[in-house]
C-alpha cells in the first residue's frame, strides 16, 4: 500500500466536510438542551449551509480544473461525470431540505435527525457516484439506502409512512442482495473489483467468447439490482407504495436524487466498466425501458392519488432514460444526463404543488381535491399546468426537449421500434397529464381554495415553473457543459 | 483468460459438493416422515418450559426492548468481527490501517453516545 498523506485526501474533502457536519450536527442536537422547536430550527439551518458550502466547492473544484483524479488505488475516482452527478444530486438534497422547512416546523416531521439523515444519504449518493471499485460502491450504496429506508419511515405515527419505510427496506435489501451477488460473481470471474482492471479484462475476453459467461451473469444480476432502485418495470411494484406513504419530500428525493445516482453507476458500469459488452447490456436496458414506458404510461391513467400518479410517471421517466442509456452512443449519454437534469427540476415543481395541496392544515392528495383552483389560486394552476405540460414533452417547455434528445439518440443507433413504442407512450401518458389540467380549469369548484401557500414553496414553484418555461431560451452554456462531461467521460 | 472448460472442471468438486449436501438434507428431511413411528399422548403434545406446568400459550407477547437491546448488541458484535482480521493483519496494513480503523472507531462511539444519550440503553 502506497503512503497516504493527508494532501491527497484533497478530492475527497467535500464529502469529508459533509459527514462530519452530520456527525456534529448528531452530536449538537443529541446533547443540546434547547427545546424542540428552535434546536429544529438551528439543525435544518446548518444542514442547509453544509449542503451549499459542498455545491459550491464542487463547483469550485471543477472551474478551477483540480479535476480527474483518483485515491485509494481508484476506489474513488473524482472526474468531471462524477462532479456533474454530484451537483444534480447535491441541488436535489438541497431543495429537499428547503421543502421540508415548513413540515419541519409542524409536528408532522419534527426529528432534529430528519436532516442528518438527508445529509448522510447526499453522502452515501457522492460515494457512488464517485466509485471506481465495487467494494466502495457497494459500501455508498448501504449508507445511501440505509438512510432512506429511516427517511421512509421518518413519520413513525403515521401507518402508511411506517409500512412505506418496510416495504422499502425488505426489497431494497433483495435488490441489494442481488446487485451483491451479480459484484461476487465478476469478481470471481475477474479476480478483480476495480473498475478499471475490470474493464481491461472483459475487453481481452471479448463478448462472444464463452469464458465471459459468468461475466454476462453476474452483470444481468448487478443490472437488477440496480433496476430496482430506479424503478424500472418489472422491478417497479415498490414504487407507487413508498412514493405515497413517504413524506412528500423524501419522496422527491427518492423520485431524484436516488434515482440520478444508480443511473449515474449504470452508465459507468455499462460505458465505461463493459463498454465491450454492449450486445448483452443492451437487450437488458431495451427490455426494462419498453416495460417501464409501458407501464409508466397504462398504469398511471387509473390513479386517483396525485403521488401514486407520479410514482407511475416517474416510472415512465426511468424508461425513457433507459432508452437513451440502450443507444449506447455518445448521443445517447447525452440524452440520458439532459434527461436527469430537466426531470429534476420538473420533479421539483411538481413536487413542490404536491405539498401545496393543503386543506384546513391537512395535506390532500386526490386528484378531485384540484378541481376548479385555478379560480382560486390562478398562479399555482398555472404553474401546476406548465409543469405537467413539460412532463407530457410538449414543446417549447423544457420536458420535450429532454424527450428529444433521448429519441435523437436511439433513432442514431437503429431503434427505431424502441423510439417509436417511446413516443406511442408518452402520447398515452400525455392523457392523464392534461386530465389533471382539465380538472384544475374545467370542472367545478366545489370546494374553497387551498391554504395559504407558504413563500418557501412558492419560490421553489417559480424558479421550477420559470425554467420550464423559459428554458428553451438559453441551452447554450448547460448544453456546453454536458457536451464536455460526456467528451471526457467516453 | 481460462477457458471454459477449465473453469467447469475446477468448480466440478463444488457441484459435486453441493449436490451431496442437497440430497442428505432431504433425506433427514424426508426420512422422519416415513421411518418414526408416532404415539402422541397429552404429555408430549403439551409445551414444556423448565419443567413448570405451560400457563398459557407459550408463544407470548414480550417487550420490545429485548429486541431493541439485541439489535443494538449486533452492531458491537460485527464490530468486533471487523476487529479480529485487522489485529491478525496488524504488521502488514501498517499506520494507514491503524488510522483507518481508529477512525472507524471514532465513527462508530459517535453511534454509541448517539443511542446512551437517546437513552435506548435505559430500561425504563
Amino acid at each position: 500500500m502506497s503512503k497516504v498523506t493527508l494532501s491527497d485526501l484533497l478530492p475527497l474533502l467535500p464529502e469529508i466536510i459533509l459527514i462530519i457536519g452530520a456527525i456534529l450536527i448528531l452530536m449538537y442536537g443529541v446533547f443540546s438542551s434547547r427545546e424542540k422547536a428552535r434546536l429544529n430550527e438551528i439543525a435544518m439551518g446548518f444542514s442547509l449551509a453544509l449542503i451549499l458550502l459542498i455545491f459550491s466547492m464542487t463547483i469550485l473544484s471543477w472551474s478551477s480544473g483540480s479535476i480527474e483524479s483518483e485515491l485509494f488505488d481508484g476506489a474513488f475516482v473524482l472526474d468531471m461525470f462524477s462532479s456533474f452527478v454530484k451537483c444534480l444530486i447535491l441541488f436535489s438534497s438541497f431543495f429537499c431540505l428547503l421543502m421540508s422547512v415548513d413540515l419541519f416546523k409542524s409536528e408532522e416531521l419534527s426529528n432534529f435527525e430528519y436532516p442528518v439523515l438527508i445529509l448522510f444519504s447526499t453522502a452515501g449518493m457522492m460515494m457512488v457516484v464517485s466509485s471506481g471499485n465495487f467494494i466502495s460502491l457497494y459500501m455508498g450504496m448501504e449508507i445511501q439506502s440505509l438512510s432512506l429506508y429511516i427517511l421512509a419511515s421518518i413519520q413513525r405515527e403515521s401507518l402508511r409512512s411506517t409500512e412505506a419505510g418496510l416495504k422499502y427496506f425488505v426489497l431494497g435489501a433483495l435488490a441489494s442482495g442481488m446487485s451483491l451477488y451479480g459484484i461476487s460473481l465478476i469478481y470471481g470471474f475477474t479476480g478483480s473489483t476495480n473498475f478499471s482492471a475490470i474493464s481491461r479484462l472483459a475487453s481481452e475476453f471479448h463478448a462472444p467468447d464463452e469464458a465471459s459467461l459468468g461475466l454476462v451473469f453476474g452483470l444481468i444480476f448487478l443490472l437488477a439490482g440496480l433496476a430496482f432502485k430506479i424503478s424500472a418495470a418489472p422491478f417497479h411494484m415498490w414504487t407507487p407504495d413508498v412514493y405515497m406513504g413517504a413524506p412528500t419530500p423524501v419522496t422527491f428525493l427518492f423520485a431524484t436524487a436516488s434515482k440520478i445516482t444508480s443511473i449515474a453507476v449504470l452508465i459507468r458500469l455499462t460505458m465505461s466498466v463493459f463498454p465491450v459488452m454492449i450486445l448483452q447490456w443492451q437487450q437488458i436496458l431495451i427490455f426494462l425501458s419498453l416495460c417501464s414506458m409501458i407501464l409508466g404510461s397504462f398504469s398511471a391513467i387509473g390513479q386517483n392519488n396525485i403521488k401514486r400518479l407520479v410514482a407511475y410517471s416517474s416510472i415512465g421517466h426511468a424508461g425513457f432514460i433507459l432508452l437513451g442509456l440502450s443507444a449506447g452512443s455518445q448521443a445517447g449519454l447525452i440524452g440520458v444526463l439532459v434527461y436527469m437534469s430537466i426531470y429534476t427540476f420538473m420533479a421539483l415543481g411538481i413536487f413542490s404543488c404536491i405539498l401545496a395541496m393543503r386543506r384546513g392544515g391537512e395535506a390532500v392528495e386526490s386528484i378531485n381535491t384540484l378541481s376548479g383552483i385555478a379560480k382560486h389560486e390562478p398562479m399555482f394552476a398555472f404553474l401546476f399546468a406548465t409543469l405537467l405540460f413539460s412532463l407530457a414533452g410538449i414543446p417549447p417547455l423544457l420536458g420535450f426537449f429532454a424527450k428529444f434528445y433521448v429519441l435523437l439518440a436511439a433513432v442514431g443507433s437503429h431503434l427505431y421500434g424502441l423510439a417509436l413504442v417511446a413516443v406511442l407512450s408518452s402520447v398515452v401518458s400525455a392523457f392523464y397529464y392534461l386530465r389533471i389540467v382539465k380538472i384544475m380549469y374545467f370542472d367545478e369548484a366545489n370546494q374553497e381554495s387551498f391554504d395559504p401557500i407558504s413563500s418557501i414553496i412558492h419560490v421553489i414553484l417559480l424558479i421550477s415553473g420559470g425554467i420550464s418555461l423559459f428554458g428553451f431560451a438559453f441551452p447554450r452554456p448547460f448544453m456546453y457543459i454536458v457536451k464536455t462531461v460526456v467528451l471526457s467521460f467516453l | 483468460m481460462m477457458s471454459y472448460s477449465y473453469l467447469l472442471t475446477e468448480y466440478f468438486p463444488l457441484v459435486i459438493f453441493i449436490s451431496i449436501a442437497g440430497v442428505i438434507g432431504l433425506m433427514l428431511l424426508v426420512a422422519p416422515f416415513v421411518f418414526s413411528y408416532r404415539r402422541p399422548d397429552t404429555e408430549k403434545l403439551s409445551a414444556y418450559e423448565c419443567g413448570f406446568d405451560a400457563f398459557s400459550d407459550s408463544r407470548m407477547k414480550f417487550d420490545i426492548r429485548f429486541y431493541l437491546v439485541s439489535i443494538l448488541f449486533i452492531i458491537f458484535d460485527l464490530e468486533v468481527a471487523f476487529l479480529f482480521p485487522w489485529a491478525a493483519a496488524f504488521e502488514d496494513v501498517g499506520l494507514f490501517g491503524f488510522w483507518s480503523m481508529i477512525l472507524f472507531l471514532c465513527i462508530l462511539t459517535v453511534g454509541f453516545i448517539y443511542e446512551w444519550k437517546k437513552g435506548a440503553l435505559e430500561w425504563d
